[in-house]
Parts: structure tokens; sequence; C-alpha cells
């Protein structure tokens, strides 16, 4: 799909630059990227460490503000959204799956993963019921009561992935879900999301940089340096 | 989300209880040392509290409390039977004296010879004899406090015989009085029988004690006293203010106690402070998460609110409950005796609290909100 129909899109980004200011010195770490994530696909956000990728994901998903551009999410031109409706919008709209998992280490894995649940007001019974057959589908139903520490590292990431999931957001967002992962378990956490987290309402991005998994992706965007310099459904050669 | 934060907070004893510790140990001291504080200063009014009839108190102008008093002429006592509104009026004597026991020890005693006929300026209660026991020769009562510790706890004093300036006295009595600031022991005698045991000067009256009659008030007879007669008068109210205030100005009593309550208060502080801290930075990429997620900073807000007010209320309850076991432990010693804790003394603690949680719930706020969500990401 051509960039510029952003009413077929999941997020359509236009010009999207970011600068940092480190001192006297202003960083321009994107340089107006335009781009679509189409629903119904598993799209990659790749590239190497400094090239944007973080940063970007970030500002596409409603955390970080853009120095200039807009990003319309399902239509809706997020950041022109009051702080509190954004909040609201990232809450109904948006799954995060966090590398380090983020785990509250307090609670056990089904209110873990109602998280999002009781942050939209839901009881906690409730929303760990809600939880545990998310929880059942990821195989881990057995874990429910368990605190994070009494998991394994796979065990917390798939409570990690219902917590992104238990609201049933249109956008699942994932950085970097295999890193601490070896490359058998990487492939099985990759293939679940692309069980639970794809389908055609529904857009799923992941950052990552583990060429070990891109042969599972549907559309690699690759960054430079804050530019998108390849598009495709395989990795360019010279990577 | 509320539940969540409390699970967060209790979720880590070590800190939670760091916490508890924190606040219930600045509690404690704050109250307690208040309480002591109040109790110790409100003993500067147990003369007046000691006689309890007597609604107006008439003295030498320069007298400032029932123990720092000048004598005033017998005539005085004429002078306010003579005032309108005045039912009964009685003299009452307060001196230092010296006792030698039977064992030869000398004691420093206050002497207090109440009235002969009416006995008005005794204690109410006696734990042992009845007031009349002043009719018998030589008698004197003492007080309860006075008794343990010139005689000690095992040793019955009733039967004790004393010299006082050269005179004989018996003991034949205990009464329950309301301990003084000082811990000398005080004998009740009749007046007639006091001007013995004291070395005699001109003047000997120290108080006149006053009664109104029906319709009149305390304060209009006071005035009506100091009118006529030059005298100061002061209602029982204002004389054992006279009494705390005296303390209060000539000790360095407010200021010992004022820095252990500042102490307790920085003590919660540091504490607190520093734990609370560790726990915020300890939970801070589940709270950036949290934000990322979709949490509002005002439940954010809302959360650390939460684990604030139950670290206090449960701290707080653990210090006056503290407060309250350790006066109660030592409820058996007479330094002790009746001390209570005011009304207005676990508000103070509570206002305590709530400053300790709020600058220190501040400061930890500070990092969660100022923590972008997108720093989960890096």
């Amino acid at each position: 799909m051509p960039a510029g129909s952003p009413q077929q899109s999941a997020i359509c980004a236009r010009g999207i630059v970011r600068d940092f200011q480190t001192g006297q010195t202003t960083l321009r770490v994107l340089h107006g990227i335009d781009t679509d994530i189409r629903p119904g696909e598993m799209t990659y956000l790749v590239g190497e460490s400094g090239s944007g990728k973080t940063t970007l994901i970030s500002i596409m998903c409603g955390i970080l503000w853009p120095t200039q551009g807009e990003v319309k999410v399902f239509g809706t031109d997020i950041y022109k959204l009051s702080d509190t409706e954004l909040v609201q919008f990232r809450l109904d709209n948006i799954g995060f799956i966090f590398q380090q998992y983020n785990l509250i280490p307090s609670i056990d894995a089904a209110a873990n993963a109602a998280v999002p649940l009781i942050a939209r007001g839901m009881d906690v019974a409730s929303a760990r019921e809600q939880a545990k057959v998310l929880l059942d589908k990821l195989n881990i139903g057995d874990q429910a009561d368990k605190l994070p520490r009494q998991l394994s590292g796979g065990q917390q990431q798939r409570v990690a992935i219902a917590r992104a999931l238990v609201h049933e957001p249109r956008l699942v967002v994932c950085d970097e879900p295999t890193a601490a992962l070896d490359a058998r378990s990487g492939r099985r956490v990759m293939d679940l999301l692309r069980e639970v987290a794809v389908a055609p309402d529904r857009a799923c991005i992941i950052v990552t940089h583990d060429n070990r998994i891109f042969d599972l992706a549907d559309r690699i965007l690759v960054l430079e340096d804050g530019r998108v310099t390849h598009d495709g459904t395989d990795m360019p050669e010279d990577h | 989300m509320l539940w969540i934060a409390i699970r967060m907070l209790t979720g880590d004893p070590q800190k939670f209880y760091g916490l508890l510790f924190g606040i219930g140990f600045s509690t404690l001291l704050i109250t307690q040392q208040l309480t002591i504080f109040v109790n110790l200063v409100e003993r500067g009014a147990s003369g007046v509290y000691n006689a309890p009839e007597a609604q107006v108190w008439v003295m030498d102008p320069v007298s400032r409390t029932t123990d720092v008093n000048y004598a005033m002429p017998s005539t005085a006592l004429d002078q306010v039977r003579s005032v309108p509104g005045v039912e009964w009026a009685v003299p009452h004597i307060r001196s230092a004296a010296s006792v030698r026991t039977r064992n030869g020890d000398l004691e420093q005693v206050a002497i207090i010879g109440v009235d002969d006929a009416t006995l008005i300026g005794l204690p109410k209660n006696l734990y042992v004899g009845a007031k009349d026991v002043l009719s018998q020769p030589d008698s004197v009562i003492i007080d309860d406090g006075g008794a343990i510790n010139m005689f000690g706890a095992d040793v019955d004093p009733v039967g004790e015989r004393l010299e006082l300036n050269d005179q004989r006295a018996v003991i034949r009595g205990i009464a329950d009085t309301i301990p003084a600031f000082t811990s000398t022991a005080v004998l009740y005698t009749k007046y007639s029988r006091a001007l013995n045991y004291v070395p005699g000067t001109r003047n000997r009256l120290s108080f006149v004690l006053v009664g109104v009659v029906d319709g009149e008030t305390p304060e209009n007879v006071a005035a009506k006293i100091e009118q006529q007669t030059g005298l100061k008068a002061e209602t029982r109210d204002e004389f054992a203010r006279a009494g705390i205030d005296f303390i209060i100005q000539n000790t360095g009593i407010p200021t010992n106690f004022g820095i252990t309550v500042v102490l307790g208060f920085v003590v919660g502080v540091a504490i607190v402070g520093l734990t609370f801290s560790l726990f915020i930075r300890d939970n801070i990429k589940q709270f950036g998460a949290l934000k990322a997620i979709g949490v509002t900073n005002a439940k954010i807000v809302r959360m650390v609110g939460v684990q604030a007010g139950l670290v206090g209320a449960v701290g707080y309850s653990l210090g006056v409950v503290g407060t309250a076991v350790f006066l109660w432990s030592f409820s058996g010693n007479p330094f002790f005796k009746g001390f209570y804790i005011p009304w207005q003394v676990p508000l103070i603690s509570l206002v305590a609290v709530i400053l300790i949680l709020a600058i220190t719930g501040w400061l930890a706020l500070r990092s969660v909100l100022s923590t972008e969500p997108a720093a989960v990401f890096r």
C-alpha cells in the first residue's frame, strides 16, 4: 500500500523529526520519516543501535512527542490529543511488550496480566479471571497464581504478552521480545506472537535486531541514521 | 490501581517494615515526649489541683505560684473575708522545711498548713487514714510520692516520727495527690501546727483560699478582692495556668523536649524519605511501564498517596499504641502517676506524620512523575 492513505493504515507517520538536546548540541535522531504500518501484518523495525528505532517506535505509540510531524493511529492524530486523552488512547488501543518485561514483582502472574483492565477500572477479581483465560491460551494458566520471580524468563515473557493483549488493543508494540532468549525460545515466542497478536484488525510492530527471526516478518523496515533505508518483506542483501 | 499500589508496597517487606518503623518511631518519639512534657509542666499546677475546694487564691501581689510565694500579714485573711461575694476564706501556708527522720537523715520537705477548722486545702482523697487524723497531736499527712521517696516503696510510713524545727511530727495518713513538679515530699498539717514547723518570720500567711457565694463567678469575686484589698487574686484555673507558665518560662524543659520532638520529626523524614526513595527507585521501571500502558499521572499520584497513607496509618497507630503501652508499663512508677495522653498530643503527632509523608512522598513522586514513559524502551 502506498504511503499517504491513512484511512487504511494502522499507523500513518508523516515527516517525523525528533531532536534531542545534549548540552549546547542538538542531535537529530529522526530525519523526516514517512511510513505506514498496516493491520494484519507483523512489521519488524530493524536497525543497529543508535539508528533511531526505539525513538521511532516510542513516537509511533504515543509515548514520545516528535519535534515535527504527525502520527495517526487508526485515524487519530495522537499528538493533537490532550495529555489525558493520549494516555487514555494508549490504554484503549495499544498493548506493550517490553524487553525487560517490567512485571510488577509483588503481584501474581494473573494480576500482572490484568493490569490494563484494572487501569481501565475493572474490579481486580474480574480482571484476573479475564487474564487467566488468556494465560491459559498462552499455556501458562497453571502459573497464574505465581509471582514473577517464581517464573522462568520464557514464562515471564508470556505474562508480558498476556498483559499486552488482555484488553484487546488494535496495536501491539514489542521491544526486542527475543533479546534475552535462545534461538529456539525466540522463535517459539515469535510464533506465539503471530498466533495471538496478529489479526486482520490489529497491527503488530516489533523492534528487533535479532537476525534469527527476520524470516518470520511480514514486512521489514530498516532504519539507518534516522532514515528508513529499506521497506520490504525480506532483509536487504547487504544486512 | 490502588490495590496494585498496596501490593507493590507490602510485597517488599524490607522497605514496608522500614517505612513502618520510621513513621512508628517518629510518632512514638513525638507523642511520648510531648506527653511527658505536658504532664510534667502540668505538675506546676498540682498545688492548685490538690486543694480542690478553693475557687479563688489570694496572695501577695509578688507571689507567682503555689511554690513561689511571698507571705502576707495575717490581717489579709480578714480583709478578704470582708469582700462581698466571698462565702468563706481560710488561711493556707506553704513553706519549705528541713526534716530529720528516725534514722537521722535530713530531708527537704514542703509543709502545707490547712485551715484548722474546716481542713480546706487538703487533697480530696487519702490512701491511708482519714482527714480527721490531723486532730490528733503532732499529726501530719504525707503525700504518696513523698512517702515512697522518703521511706521507700516497701515501708509503711504511717506511725513514723519526724523532727521538724525541733518539733515532733507523726505521720498518720497518706494522701492521694497529683505529684508536684519536684520530688520533694509534702507534709500536710493544720495551719496552727504548721506555724510551729516552719522557721518563724513576721508574716506567715502564704495564701487565702476563697469560696464564692452562689450566683457569683470566681472571676468577679477575684476582681473585687483585688480592688478592695490590693492583694492579688486569681481563679483556680488562672492560678493553675500561672504555675504551668512559670515552669515553661523558668526551666529548660520546653527546649529539651522541643529538641527531642524536632529530632523525632527529622529522624522520621530521614528514615521514611530514604526508604520511600529507595522503594520508588526500585519500582521506577514498573511505574514507567504503567505510564506507558496508560496510567495517568493523577492515578500514579493516588497510588503513591495510598502507599503513604497505608504506611502513615499503620505506623502512626503503632506509635500511639507504643506510647500508651509505655505509659501503662510505667504506671506503677510514682514519677508517672496520673500521666495521660492529652487529645491534642496525638493530633500534633498526626500532623507531624502527615507532614513527614507529604515531604517524603513529594520527593519520591518527583522522580516518578518526571519519568518519561518512553524510558521503558531504553
